[in-house]
């Protein structure tokens, strides 16, 4: 009994801590997550992959923020970490003014139903030796969510909210289509009655007429329950279709981070107007003068010095190669991490 | 071989509608036993007839109906003999590849794009998949083959040589436990074999050197594992174009890689077309990268082809309401629209496909004429055609 009384005051002062509380859901500060590079007969780390090299960012409440990068430049690290799913090296994250890397199993575990995700693969995010109506309820029955004569009700009334029937309670995973198998997912994710949820390509491994069903279905759940997403996705034309802010990440660094109008109309970073550039617009007639970015993503366990996007960049300057660019405000809202804006820089 | 396929069928439907009265969706061990026997013995066939040597020229020499093609498929159907019944992966598809031209093929999984162009390599996984009947032909150069009737030691000497196939996953396609120089090396060594050794190798450089790898003669010795996804790519491509074939067939090719290096590699798909003058088919999902690349597109829909025509006409004129559907279901950069399009429903199964409109099901402009047998091919211009009633010319038809 005294336990639960303390874990609520630990989770209240969280709460008042941060003076912000309410606006934004989610608070990253300085994120950074090393993976070492394990070698020798002590595995002493002998170096270490800069998956995430310092990212901050705010998610207002009830927004959807998209996030967007080649493979390898630490999207889905992002996704994971701010989760706790595994553990950071340095930084913070807010949960609703609730530091999450402070809390110890048992508030964690409790602050669990409230931030959910939503896996890039139907075919293995489901265990396949547990029925439908299982996989979703599982969660449900162990947080308590509903009171027990009320769960069957409860598990139908999110099944049909997310496209599925009744009947396909007692089915098996391997009996849906992809498309059906991303609409289980996402109904265990939102059984839980979250405030928060971490889509890390939830389209991509989908056909194109099956993407759009899944992506009206996020968009009406987001609507009906109030939710905040963090979008994660390779593909700019989902992103921008979905997404009220856009952050664009280069090697562990988030370059570019703006509302969707500002940063579609006018991206400022040279990457983002590269990856912007590249996108394949469905119509003959229009030729678009592409930027080619020369080569691929460097490596990060070694990532080039001064500004990471420096050997690829077209606008490439002497300070570039040395100096690693500051957080820019452009317009309000809008910020970039390149030198080209900075005006000390230009003087 | 026409024959035993009515039988088939007509033993297969017999089972279908039991199955129909019973209203369950799984077969019994009894059913898949009959229908694996069943198969075996058309396989069985079908095998015997490939595996026969010293095949006559005259059996696979045909001639092409347009000399401006390089490849016409004319009613192929392409079945997989699977223990659950027959699928049937293309069903009656024909579409021409005119010479220097790019030609895209659109669907979604499953749709049978992939397994076209697998048949026109003659690369079916066999004995499951065979070829039950129509052309493809293949226009050589001096010598126009019949793909479906060509006997195996003759396809060796086309495959890589005349026609090049690129793959979806660079990662899987090369071979991890040799150097990248031997991998394109043995391509050209097999086709070319008055060159020696050291012609080989500088034509191998001067491959590698043309698909924009700069330090070519280090690659040359790397392992597969040593280069990127799109490095990778580019050695496919180089591998795939070291014969100058005539055509090559691209499956998905940039599906596996980021949009800045997808731009990177179709960028050079275009400057090469131009170089060595083939044709190109074009896989892909991405209605996109079709726009792009393509001067013909043709759309396929389970196993069917139910539009085709010059991209300008398909893009700016889609006449199928799946097409149409397609279009409106991809979100465009620039383009706000509150809700995506989404087409209703799934793909039908491909054991037991019905036997009007594919699609009659999941389409919003259906009307009476669509419940009848599945719609031919009208024309809309010299180059457009679509299978849909909607543009039927008979007034009767329409109401």
């Amino acid at each position: 009994m005294t336990s639960t009384l303390m874990d609520d005051v630990m989770l209240s002062i969280g709460k008042t801590e941060n003076t912000e509380k309410g606006d934004y859901i989610i608070e990253v500060k300085n994120l950074k997550k090393y993976y070492p590079i394990k070698k020798g007969l002590l595995s002493k780390a002998a170096g270490y992959v800069k998956a995430i090299d310092g990212v901050s960012f705010k998610i207002k409440r009830g927004t959807t923020m998209g996030l967007v990068g080649e493979s390898g430049c630490g999207k889905t690290t992002v996704g994971k970490t701010i989760l706790r799913l595994t553990d950071k090296t340095e930084g913070e994250v807010y949960f609703d003014g609730i530091p999450i890397f402070e809390l110890d199993r048992k508030n964690l575990r409790k602050l669990r139903p409230r931030i959910q995700i939503i896996f890039q693969d139907p075919y293995s995010s489901l265990s396949p030796r547990l029925p439908v109506g299982e996989i979703i309820g599982e969660a449900v029955k162990d947080n308590n969510i509903v009171p027990k004569e009320e769960y069957d009700d409860y598990i139908t009334k999110i099944m049909l909210d997310c496209g599925l029937q009744p009947y396909h309670k007692d089915r098996y995973p391997h009996e849906f289509s992809g498309g059906q198998r991303q609409r289980i997912c996402i109904a265990r994710a939102i059984a839980l009655k979250p405030e928060f949820i971490v889509c890390d390509e939830p389209v991509s491994a989908l056909d194109v007429s099956i993407q759009a069903q899944i992506i009206n279905l996020l968009k009406d759940l987001q609507e009906k329950y109030k939710l905040t997403y963090l979008f994660i996705s390779h593909d700019l034309s989902v992103v921008e279709h979905i997404s009220d802010t856009v952050g664009v990440m280069y090697l562990g660094n988030l370059v570019e981070f703006a509302d969707k109008e500002s940063i579609f109309r006018n991206p400022l970073h040279p990457y983002t107007k590269a990856l912007f550039s590249a996108i394949p617009i469905p119509d003959p007639d229009v030729k678009m003068k592409r930027i080619i970015l020369e080569g691929s993503i460097p490596s990060p366990a070694n990532p080039p010095s001064g500004c990471k996007f420096h050997t690829r960049c077209h606008e490439c300057m002497e300070i570039c190669k040395k100096v690693p660019p500051r957080e820019i405000e452009v317009e309000k809202g809008h910020m970039v991490v390149c030198h080209l804006y900075d005006k000390e820089v230009a003087k | 071989m026409e024959n035993n396929g009515n039988r088939k069928t007509g033993i297969l439907s017999s089972i279908a509608t039991k199955r129909q009265i019973k209203k369950v969706n799984y077969i019994s061990a009894r059913e898949a036993r009959q229908i694996a026997k069943e198969n075996k013995k058309i396989m069985m066939q079908y095998e015997k007839l490939y595996n026969r040597k010293n095949v006559p020229e005259e059996e696979y020499r045909t001639l092409m109906r347009d000399p401006n093609n390089v490849v016409e498929i004319d009613n192929l159907h392409t079945y997989f003999f699977t223990d659950i019944g027959v699928v049937k992966a293309v069903n009656g598809v024909s579409f021409d590849i005119p010479k220097g031209k790019t030609v895209g093929v659109v669907g979604e999984s499953g749709c049978g794009k992939s397994v076209t162009s697998l048949a026109i390599m003659q690369l079916l996984q066999r004995p499951l998949g065979q070829i039950v009947s129509g052309e493809i032909r293949f226009d050589a150069g001096d010598f126009v083959y019949n793909i479906a009737k060509t006997p195996a030691e003759r396809m060796q000497k086309i495959r890589g040589n005349k026609m090049a196939m690129i793959f979806q996953e660079p990662m899987t396609s090369l071979n991890p436990v040799f150097r990248i120089g031997e991998q394109v090396d043995e391509a050209i060594m097999l086709h070319n074999p008055q060159l020696s050794k050291e012609e080989v190798k500088a034509r191998t450089i001067q491959m590698l050197e043309m698909v924009g790898i700069a330090n070519s003669q280090g690659v040359y010795k790397m392992f597969p594992h040593e280069l990127s996804g799109g490095m990778r790519q580019r050695v496919m491509i180089a591998m795939a174009l070291s014969c100058e074939p005539r055509l090559i067939i691209a499956d998905e090719p940039t599906t596996a890689l980021d949009v800045t290096i997808q731009a990177q590699i179709l960028d050079l798909l275009r400057n090469l077309k131009e170089k060595i003058n083939s044709s190109i088919m074009l896989i892909t999902h991405d209605l996109g990268v079709i726009a792009e690349m393509a001067d013909y597109v043709v759309v396929m829909y389970a196993g069917k082809v139910i539009e085709k025509g010059t991209a300008k006409d398909v893009f700016h004129n889609p006449a199928h309401p799946y097409t149409i559907g397609l279009m409106n279901s991809k979100p465009v950069v620039g383009k706000r629209v509150e809700k995506l399009y989404s087409i209703p429903g799934n793909v039908p199964n491909p054991i037991n496909m019905p036997n009007y409109c594919y699609f009659r099901d999941r389409c919003d402009k259906r009307f009476k004429a669509c419940d009848g047998e599945y719609p031919p091919e009208f024309r809309l211009n010299e180059n457009h055609t679509v299978s849909c009633y909607l543009y039927s010319q008979e007034k009767e038809a329409r109401k």
